[in-house]
């Protein structure tokens, strides 16, 4: 279960997130949206524990654990994955070299042993099959020359194999086609367990037809200003943001 | 397991007890006066039994010398060195070796410890003197050992032997080569190597012939051998080939601060060379004292049509390098290949890069260029490719790509470009990057600490010239540059 308490953020003297509020249970699809500004991707880097962000109040537990006072790596040890917007690229390093490399660094970080060749591979094959991705494409450097659609399923790809229990999509819907969206969704809705909660950020409905959340809440001015069910995301699509936006004015 | 461990097993299932032998005499410590002067060139000449043209050679060497002045282009800075303060043979300890690994840095230890360097290898590295090392370096100059690679090598028709041994038993070849690619009066540390060089390896493969193995296995056991001044000189003979590596990963304790080495490189029709070198001497302390001035010509000739010279280097250490591996293309349709990693940290200064010069038709060149530059180091690429005016059809592919870490660091590029033939096609690219934050932020979301991250994003930073390595090696080198790089982020 992750709570978030009050949380206070600014970036270089701005105010990103002004007493924040949520709590999402294991096995929960909570979806965030909200205008552009709202806060939503600063929430997910702060949960992740990017730098340049200073919290300036309140706590994040994920599990009984205070996030904010972890690196971002033992954060991902301890279960939380991060979906980017904007993968990044990584010259030189194969696919698959990455998620070796990730996958023994966390698993080391639990105490556990290295995954065998063998076994690595096997496991690989296996989830990448499912989000059709191609053998060659794990040979290139990892999201280096991917397009849009490539580095989305590359992410859901790390995501399944690193067996988060909190995970965070951020606009993961954004330059995707009809068809890798369904691909993408389906890997999404395949990793849906009663142990593992998800945070689906996003400014549109379409997503959430795809993956189809228990919880919609509603971001403005870095706050959570509305909570409901799955046909909140409904009515915002109908009548878009601006009534928020006009709390946001008030 | 290192390939020096390798060779201690090999060794050990030989028997090596008989070998223990005949050992002390060679502990014994020969030394010249302090300084130089044509005394003490003469007091080597005659310690190594050399033949009267030798001796002319280096008094020759010595006299341009001293007409000749330090070089002070390069982007390095460093106290006058005194070159009358220096042992040119022999010099003895100026502190007392360790008694034990007690008494060694312990930062030197833990990197043995991460290179995964048995005890017992890291006793002989670092220095240690206690009895038992005469049996240990028994091992490793064993007779044995040399004579098992040495039949093989026979058989062959290779000859493979320090040059001092060549210079007697071979003068003629010697004769021949020595001098003929970086001439006596080349520059001011070639020629001061010229004057006082002690000794080195001499490798001549005959026409027709693959040298049956790498040279690698041979040159580290002898590896003790090679001091301050080295003279290496290989000769590829028409249609052979030979693959040399020349050092090793694990750092090596040296009392020497000033080393000038040389290295030339003859490759005659159709022949091909592969010198390798990692390179991983004490780079000094955090205020970069006491570190190895590393101040060496390597040279290649591509004398024969068709010729390939390949110079693959991974250089780690060192506090101040300052080295361009460089093939002169004379052949027609000859080649010339020049890869390197270049890593700095600390305070430690970088100034290489290679010269590619282009005499003959359709010569082609490759320059692929790697510079990380980490803590307070300064780190500079320095290039020439010159195509001369009957060199048509000329080419060359130039890429030179830096890499900072943190932001108290520099990495500079410096590319002389000169052609003189119309035909001659060179191209040239460059790039200097920093390790982006959001990188680093995303190979730590997905779990790898601060380190393991660097490591990986450098590791992809170098692939193409790590590639160029031999296999053994490589994964050597790669741990290597994840160590040198330690403690530089954060």
């Amino acid at each position: 279960m992750l709570e978030i308490k009050n949380l206070v953020v600014q970036i270089e003297d701005k105010r990103i997130l002004n007493g924040l509020n949520l709590t999402v249970n294991n096995g929960e699809v909570a979806a965030i949206m909200g205008p552009n500004g709202s806060g939503k991707s600063t929430l997910s880097y702060v949960i992740a524990g990017k730098e340049d962000y200073e919290v300036l109040d309140g706590e994040i537990i994920l599990d009984g654990q205070n996030l904010l006072e972890m690196e971002p790596d033992q954060r991902a040890a301890a279960g939380v994955f991060l979906a980017f917007q904007y993968p990044l690229e990584i010259p030189g390093v194969a696919s698959m070299t990455f998620l070796k490399a990730a996958m023994n660094a966390q698993r080391k970080s639990r105490g556990q042993d290295e995954l065998s060749t063998p076994d690595f591979i096997k496991r690989v094959n296996a989830a990448a099959a499912k989000l059709e991705i191609p053998k060659d494409m794990l040979k290139r450097a990892l999201n280096v020359g991917f397009s849009g659609g490539e580095k989305k399923r590359m992410e859901i790809l790390q995501m399944a194999l690193l067996e988060p229990t909190f995970c965070i999509l951020d606009e993961t819907d954004s330059g995707l086609d009809i068809d890798a969206l369904r691909i993408v969704s389906e890997g999404v809705n395949a990793l849906r367990s009663p142990d593992r909660s998800f945070l689906v950020i996003t400014h549109y409905q379409r997503l959430l037809n795809h993956i189809v959340p228990d919880t919609v809440h509603v971001m403005s001015a870095g706050r959570v200003v509305k909570s409901g069910g799955k046909e909140l995301a409904l009515e915002l699509e109908a009548n878009g943001y601006a009534d928020y936006r006009e709390s946001e004015a008030a | 397991m290192p390939a020096v461990q390798e060779t201690i097993d090999q060794v050990r299932s030989i028997d090596v007890d008989q070998y223990k032998y005949g050992f002390e005499t060679e502990v014994e410590m020969e030394k010249a006066p302090k300084g130089l002067s044509e005394d003490v060139i003469r007091f080597i000449s005659a310690k190594k039994g050399e033949p009267e043209w030798m001796l002319a050679w280096r008094l020759d060497a010595y006299k341009r010398w001293l007409t000749m002045t330090e070089p002070s282009w390069a982007r390095v800075s460093y106290d006058k060195i005194d070159y009358n303060d220096i042992y040119y043979y022999a010099a003895p300890k100026k502190n007392p070796a360790p008694k034990s690994l007690d008494e060694v840095d312990p930062e030197i230890l833990r990197t043995y410890e991460k290179l995964g360097i048995p005890l017992r290898e890291q006793e002989i590295l670092a220095g240690v003197e206690p009895e038992r090392r005469v049996a240990v370096d028994a091992v490793f100059d064993s007779v044995s050992v040399a004579t098992t690679f040495k039949e093989e090598l026979k058989k062959a028709g290779v000859i493979f032997m320090p040059i001092s041994e060549a210079i007697r038993e071979y003068p003629d070849l010697v004769r021949q080569y020595l001098g003929s690619v970086v001439p006596v009066t080349d520059n001011f540390f070639a020629t001061l190597n010229s004057a006082v060089f002690t000794d080195g390896s001499f490798v001549y493969v005959p026409p027709g012939v693959r040298c049956p193995m790498e040279l690698s296995t041979y040159f580290r056991i002898n590896e003790k051998n090679t001091g301050q001044f080295e003279r290496t000189l290989i000769i590829a003979d028409k249609g052979s080939y030979v693959s040399y590596l020349e050092g090793c990963t694990a750092p090596k304790r040296d009392e020497n601060q000033l080393h000038a080495a040389v290295v030339e490189l003859v490759a005659l029709d159709d022949a091909e060379i592969k010198y390798s070198t990692v390179q991983n001497w004490y780079p000094g302390d955090a205020e970069g004292r006491g570190g190895i001035y590393n101040f060496v010509t390597k040279r290649g000739d591509c004398r024969g049509k068709n010729s390939v010279i390949t110079w693959t280097q991974v250089e780690t250490g060192s506090a101040i390098t300052w080295k361009y591996p460089s093939c002169i293309l004379r052949g027609d349709n000859s080649r010339g290949e020049f890869y390197s990693i270049a890593v700095s940290n600390g305070m430690q200064q970088v100034d290489s890069g290679t010269k590619m010069i282009h005499l003959g038709k359709n010569t082609t060149s490759r320059i692929i260029s790697k510079g990380i530059a980490a803590g307070k180091s300064e780190n500079t690429y320095r290039g020439l490719v010159s195509a001369h005016r009957k060199a048509s059809g000329a080419r060359n592919f130039t890429n030179c790509d830096s890499l900072l870490i943190g932001n108290q660091c520099g990495a500079h590029t410096v590319p002389y470009i000169e052609s003189k033939n119309a035909s001659a096609v060179f191209e040239h690219e460059a790039t200097t990057s920093k390790i982006s934050e959001d990188q680093m932020f995303y190979c730590q979301q997905r779990g790898l600490s601060e380190e393991e991250a660097t490591a990986l994003i450098v590791n992809g930073f170098v692939k193409d010239v790590l590639q160029q390595l031999p296999m053994e090696f490589a994964v050597e080198a790669q741990k290597l540059i994840s160590i040198s790089l330690e403690g530089s982020v954060g």
